[in-house]
């Protein structure tokens, strides 16, 4: 379960390219263990390294810049997280320490994947993206970016989203205070539709 | 009357914001993080019944597989996930089952999709299963936990959108070369967010295969779930299969099934019109689906295209050409047919109706089909298939995902350049480096065979094509 997450400061990592897919984010090869552990050095690893295997610092990538190692929040462009639903990516920019992206928008999968893991996805227009600079503030219970210039800019999230990021909520014990009302759906529809249930 | 997509997500709103699911399909890619979280916090699955695990994404595909295969670790994915499977009561389809294949392809095959239903997998092209006139969509691996452990999912509900495709599509035209030239023209993220219904004649004309592969291409315009409505093909398809409802449940079923369409006063956030005469065959050129062309073109300048001129040069310079090259004639490394795009029985006659009597060009260091599932590599090689295409130089393998991409096992090698019937082009996708051109099977089968990017219709009448 994420850690709650009220607000977030630090270095933004400006890596703004579009369609950012998400084995950009985690190569395939990178998810080598069954589990959701281990994989920050796999994170971004075909853009940081010049040699992925042997991990050779690509000295163009911002991730590798003294600034922005310890980055806390991506700031990236349209349709970040497109592509494979692998939530590996999810955790490795968790793991890498990522709380927070700010991006013109999201992909719905890679979304979903990050309020799970304890990172906002925050919607913001392009120019104010590449404008924010580094150090930057999202917080989540003003619902504003602070930009490193000290300019302030509103956003907005779901309610059930913003509430599950601020409180570290486990999405699944929140579905089952509601288990009366799925069992009562289903009842019903086992009568409705019983060509849909195969038991 | 409302659009299909809206009767299908109200019939399973539970309340605004908490949907039904009626089906989850696993892989062992992701499989035995999810079960082993849900055991890990005491959990159980609500309905084991409906919950279906595939061995797809990293199984050995080279004759004679055993659990072994060549990317590092990737046995413990299979093991541990069939283990935590079998535990929980889950049906699994086996590295040696009769039934294994890509979980898109095997579960119509089975008929664990039907018309109407919400099904969800940790899978992006989950999509493709929507061409049954189903709610199909994907998701993360944590929202598959909780779609396990409480039979529903928390999702927002997204927009509406129909792609209506009028017309016919011209001899030689597949639904790969459709979808390539709606993400050509209208963007990667042209279809972003959305529910997006494709419709009109040159889409009921096409059969479910031809459906599924458009489906499935879907998810790189960005779109949240496809949707076909369901008629008499769907139903034809669907009838017997083993999961699909029998004898009076059938009836019932069927009965609900017709009354799946949208209005003619359906209401959608957003309208997109295509002429079916308007499609050519097509290929990508750069490392995103939307980096596509018809293959007589040339490769665009950076305004032809419509792209940033950073995203440009950096899509050439990783597929090392240059403006205005011609895209027919660029000499191949590899090809690839197979995935969940492009790896059904129609496909892979297709390809082998250009293959036939032929060789791969000798230019080609590897060559390979991919059967969708063991069904299909059944029903193709009793038809003769296989042996056209081990006679011409292809290799023919097991059933599985396969070099659709790279997981650290098998790869292409490093600026290798590789025609493919996959749908993600992205960079490294198909191995390190590697430079990939996504196409109709049969392109990449003309391909193969002259050893460079070629149009079908130089080996063949297009008439026999159609």
């Amino acid at each position: 379960m994420p850690a709650p997450l009220r607000s977030v400061s630090g270095p933004a990592l400006p890596f703004w390219q579009d369609n950012v897919d998400t084995d950009i984010i985690i190569p395939s090869r990178e998810m080598k263990g069954t589990g959701k552990t281990g994989l920050a050095a796999g994170l971004f690893a075909n853009r940081r390294y010049t040699d992925p295997v042997a991990r050779t610092e690509n000295p163009d990538f911002p991730l590798n810049w003294a600034e922005y190692r310890e980055a806390r929040i991506w700031l990236a462009g349209a349709n970040v997280g497109c592509g494979s639903s692998r939530e590996h990516a999810a955790w490795a920019l968790a793991e890498q320490g990522f709380r927070a992206i700010v991006a013109p928008s999201f992909n719905p999968i890679f979304f979903g994947n990050c309020v799970r893991n304890g990172i906002a996805p925050i919607v913001l227009p392009r120019p104010v993206v590449e404008a924010l600079g580094s150090p930057v503030t999202v917080d989540l219970e003003t619902m504003t970016v602070t930009a490193a210039s000290g300019e302030v800019h509103p956003f907005t999230l779901p309610e059930e989203v913003r509430t599950m990021l601020i409180e570290g909520l486990d999405p699944v014990a929140l579905t089952l205070r509601e288990a009366d009302a799925i069992a009562a759906w289903q009842e019903a529809d086992r009568k409705a539709r019983p060509w849909a249930w195969l038991q | 009357m409302p659009s299909l997509f809206e009767s299908l997500w109200s019939a399973h709103e539970i309340r605004p914001g908490l949907i039904a699911i009626d089906r989850v399909m696993l892989h062992e890619r992701t499989g035995a993080a999810a079960l082993r979280a849900l055991e890990a916090a005491g959990r159980s699955i609500v309905n084991p019944a409906h919950a279906f695990v595939v061995m797809d994404h990293i199984v050995d595909t080279r004759p004679g597989r055993t659990d072994s295969t060549l990317m590092p670790g990737g046995q413990a994915f299979i093991t541990e996930t069939r283990a935590a499977a079998r535990a929980m009561g889950l049906t699994v389809f086996d590295v040696t089952d009769p039934d294994q294949g890509i979980t898109h392809v095997i579960s119509p095959e089975l008929g664990i999709v039907l018309p109407g239903l919400t099904l969800v997998a940790p899978d992006s092209h989950t999509g493709t299963q929507g061409a049954f006139g189903a709610l199909a969509w994907g998701i993360g691996s944590s929202e598959a936990e909780h779609a396990l452990a409480t039979g529903a999912l928390r999702v927002a509900k997204p927009g509406a959108m129909r792609v209506t495709i009028s017309g016919r599509l011209g001899p030689g035209v597949t639904p790969k070369d459709l979808a390539l030239h709606l993400i050509a023209r209208h963007g990667a993220r042209g279809g972003e967010g959305m529910a997006v219904e494709f419709a009109g004649d040159a889409v009921t004309a096409l059969d479910m295969e031809g459906r599924m592969t458009l489906c499935n291409m879907a998810t790189e315009f960005g779109a949240f779930c496809a949707l076909v409505a369901p008629d008499a093909a769907t139903f034809a398809w669907l009838e017997g299969r083993r999961h699909a409802p029998k004898g009076a449940a059938w009836a019932e079923a069927l009965a609900h099934w017709q009354t799946l369409r949208s209005g003619p006063d359906a209401r959608f956030d957003r309208e997109l019109h295509v002429d079916a005469a308007d499609v050519a065959p097509m290929v990508s050129w750069g490392t995103s689906p939307q980096h596509s062309a018809p293959l007589t073109a040339c490769v665009p300048t950076a305004a032809e295209a419509g792209l940033a001129a950073e995203t440009h040069a950096r899509a050439l310079a990783y597929m090392g050409l240059a403006p205005g090259q011609p895209l027919l004639g660029l000499a191949i490394d590899g090809a690839f047919i197979g995935s969940c795009t492009n790896s059904r029985l129609s496909d892979l006659r297709r390809a082998a109706a250009v293959v036939k009597g032929r060789r791969v060009a000798p230019g080609v260091r590897k060559a390979l089909v991919v059967p969708g599932s063991q069904a299909v590599k059944r029903a193709a090689e009793a038809e003769g298939l296989d042996g056209i295409f081990t006679s011409a130089g292809f290799e023919w393998r097991e059933s599985g995902c396969s070099l659709c991409f790279y997981a650290g096992g098998e790869s292409f090698g490093p600026g290798e350049r590789v025609i493919s019937s996959t749908n993600r082009n992205f960079e490294s996708r198909q191995g390190p480096g590697t430079r990939t051109h996504i196409a109709s099977p049969e392109v990449v089968a003309a391909s193969a065979i002259r050893g460079a990017i070629t149009d079908p219709a130089e080996l063949t009448d297009r008439a026999e094509l159609a």
